[in-house]
């Protein structure tokens, strides 16, 4: 295919996107797809069949639409109604009522609290205070088909990179843009192509990291389900740029719909010449190979993951040498994370004086958060960066249900820290989150009410680390299982203060010695709760009393007969 | 890590002339062999037999040529691949950030106690598997819980003994 194969994909999209036929979009992401929305859609066709609508408007299948606890999600594209907690008859009705009448069903549209409805979902400040660059084409366009990608100058950033600049020339565009690597440390994306670029090697592989085992972040997921093609293309001109012909797609095992729609996406981008031996007839060769995770938090850790795609145990060796100088096969290997690879085509398409204008002046660009936990709006967000958190939890999550208070927001899953209310005005970027003893981690953004007790909170991680420890190293293996077994004790009612002060002993041990990522941010989580909320850990050791009413604490006589 | 070292003895085997083994072949010969594919090719295997009975590992081993302590040594370090047999019906809890938050353990201890299971076994006449998940992504949906693949949202502690019971047929 060449440009103008291209341009007649992208005529072809548009005419599916804006032609002649109206568009009913049914969310077809994992969470919506879990709450019927197959169900939705057949009911809508067969609805507007009945109507007699049929060939005028039709139902099509679309990624995310972000609002995940009110699906199943069905959007007017004609007017932007967005509609909530779809059933056959509901959407029986949406067809009846708004397709046919021209009335909008009020009690169902997106978040209809108190009679607080919007006609026109993007009016709602859930929508409205958001800035899409990853999620642009999210629950827009249907991800099975490439000619609507292609609509939404898919592929375009591809062309222009193998047509009209040099490999340092996209390298020099990437790194002036500040894009940071949003898989959580934040490394400069456009200097770690760099290093890649300058490896000389017969050989040298792209790897997307899609093993998004933060538990509690689903943003990779919406992104690969939801615009499976834009990875593909960001991976593509990747490749282009630091010399690589192979890329792997590293994806969960859990993410089984995330798997199959980029398995269609490849066979489509092969079939039209945008992977493979002559990519866009410029003479570049790149293909992709989809990899399945089997379960193994460790494995996002950048060695490990190499070690599983070779077929082996995921565990991680020493750095250097970095995969951008020996890494899969000992061959160079670039690897970015899913979402830092959504940012590229954008990125050469608009220019880096667009990119670096968005967010602030150290951390430019947008940031995907998955909000759950105690929220009233969970789901799936784009906001700049430096949007405070108070404006993310309140403004567009809606704040907490219930009634109760926000005690503290938990950023960085397992690695990151828990962020107490006196913070909630922090503008969210890598330096001020680092700041606070948390990270920005990959985007999982946990609410927590004043039912969740910290303590426990912290055993939570603590356990997790434990278990998903590789076992490779002492720091890592021992020290989480012997930091479990302390705050268990003080869950339980049993600790002392001495073991609260062998807690804070071990914690920088691990973070100091542990060989990779896993184990040098496992004590975080602890460290975190300790520093903004010891109060609760004292309560729990002095008192025997659990502040939040969750742990169930045994009384002074056990304590008696353990000593 | 999890691992089940010394459980050789407990291992359930299929037979050699299992029909089933020509369609692990099958994947082995479509990855032409390359021992990188080792774990995809155990997804195939256990896709097909259910877990990874210890011949069939040792029979990808002499395929792939690869030595069996390291089929043995990946088979054995992912969550995903099970050594013993799951149950005909499986209920998978989610055990994520956000189930967690949302009480996912007593969803968890609710089920356990029903069925007198811990997470990880699977009832004496092998009707009914229990597990707990790190995390299905599900999160706008906590908490959830999978029972036969089919993801159910938003479960309650006090009624998920009545919906596993229903869906799968496995009285508590």
């Amino acid at each position: 295919m060449n440009l103008q194969g291209l341009v007649q994909l992208a005529d072809a999209g548009r005419e599916k996107l804006n032609g002649r036929q109206q568009r009913v979009c049914v969310c077809a992401g994992a969470s919506c797809m879990s709450s019927g929305a197959q169900g939705v859609m057949d009911a809508t066709t067969k609805a507007l069949k009945a109507a007699g609508l049929d060939p005028g408007v039709r139902t099509v299948p679309v990624g995310c639409m972000g609002a995940c606890n009110q699906g199943p999600l069905l959007r007017v594209d004609a007017d932007g109604a967005v509609y909530q907690k779809m059933d056959a008859d509901k959407s029986a009705k949406v067809v009846e009522r708004h397709l046919q009448n021209k009335a909008p069903v009020t009690d169902s549209l997106l978040f209809n609290v108190n009679g607080k409805a919007a006609a026109k979902a993007e009016d709602l400040p859930f929508y409205a205070r958001q800035t899409k660059i990853v999620l642009s084409n999210c629950g827009l366009i249907n991800p099975d088909e490439i000619e609507e990608y292609a609509a939404r100058d898919g592929y375009m950033a591809l062309h222009k990179a193998l047509t009209s600049m040099q490999p340092e020339e996209v390298i020099g565009e990437i790194k002036m843009s500040g894009l940071r690597g949003r898989g959580g440390a934040g490394f400069p994306v456009g200097n770690k192509w760099e290093t890649v670029y300058r490896h000389v090697a017969d050989q040298k592989y792209a790897i997307c990291n899609g093993d998004e085992g933060d538990p509690g972040a689903f943003m990779d997921r919406s992104v690969l389900e939801g615009d499976p093609h834009r990875i593909l293309e960001g991976m593509a001109i990747a490749g282009y740029a630091v010399g690589a012909s192979k890329g792997y797609l590293y994806v969960r095992g859990e993410y089984p719909l995330a798997i199959k729609r980029l398995e269609t996406a490849i066979k489509q981008a092969r079939k039209h010449g945008l992977l493979g031996d002559n990519i866009l007839e410029c003479g570049f060769k790149f293909d992709v190979e989809i990899r399945i995770g089997a379960g193994a938090f460790v494995c996002g850790e950048e060695t490990a993951l190499i070690h599983s795609i070779e077929g082996k145990r995921g565990t991680p060796r020493p750095r250097p040498p970095f995969p951008a100088e020996s890494g899969l096969w000992g061959k160079p290997t670039l690897i970015n994370n899913v979402e830092s690879y959504a940012n590229i085509a954008p990125i050469l398409m608009n220019g880096a004086e667009w990119f670096s204008a968005i967010g602030t002046a150290k951390s430019a660009g947008t940031k995907v958060f998955a909000l759950a936990g105690a929220i009233n709006n969970t789901g799936l967000i784009e906001v700049p960066m430096g949007t405070s958190l108070r404006e993310i939890i309140f403004d567009i999550g809606g704040g907490i249900p219930g009634g109760r208070k926000f005690k503290a927001a938990q950023t960085g899953g397992p690695s990151g820290g828990c962020i107490p209310e006196a913070h909630l005005d922090t503008r969210v970027d890598y330096e001020s989150l680092n700041a606070l003893g948390s990270i920005m981690g990959s985007g999982g953004l946990i609410i927590m009410d004043e039912t969740s007790c910290m303590v426990k909170l912290a055993r939570y991680f603590m356990e997790f680390c434990m278990d998903e420890s590789c076992g490779k190293c002492i720091p890592c293996r021992v020290g989480t299982k012997e930091m479990h077994k302390l705050l268990s004790k003080i869950c339980d009612g049993q600790g002392t203060e001495a073991d609260l002060a062998l807690l804070e002993e071990l914690a920088p041990y691990c973070k100091e010695s542990s060989l990779c990522g896993l184990g040098q941010s496992a004590p975080n989580p602890l460290m975190s709760t300790l520093r903004y909320f010891r109060d609760e850990y004292m309560a729990h050791i002095r008192e025997k009393r659990c502040p939040a009413g969750e742990c169930k604490l045994h009384g002074a006589a056990t304590l008696a007969e353990v000593r | 890590m999890p691992t089940t070292l010394n459980r050789a003895s407990q291992i359930k085997e299929a037979p050699a002339t299992d029909p089933r083994m020509a369609k692990v072949l099958q994947a082995i010969k479509l990855y032409q062999r390359r021992p990188d594919a080792l774990i995809q090719i155990l997804h195939t295997a256990q896709g097909i037999f259910g877990y990874l009975p210890l011949n069939v590992l040792q029979f990808v081993a002499r395929e792939l040529r690869v030595p069996p302590a390291q089929v043995y040594g990946v088979a054995t370090f992912y969550h995903f691949f099970s050594l013993k047999p799951k149950g005909e019906h499986q209920v998978v809890v989610c055990t994520g950030t956000a189930c967690y938050v949302k009480g996912a353990q007593k969803i968890l201890d609710a089920i356990a106690a029903g069925y007198g299971l811990k997470p990880g076994s699977t009832t004496p006449d092998g009707k009914l598997g229990l597990e707990q998940a790190r995390c299905i992504g599900a999160c706008g949906l906590a908490p959830a819980v999978v029972i036969d693949e089919e993801m159910q949202p938003k479960v309650d502690a006090a009624k998920v003994g009545a919906m596993v019971a229903g869906k799968t047929g496995v009285a508590s």
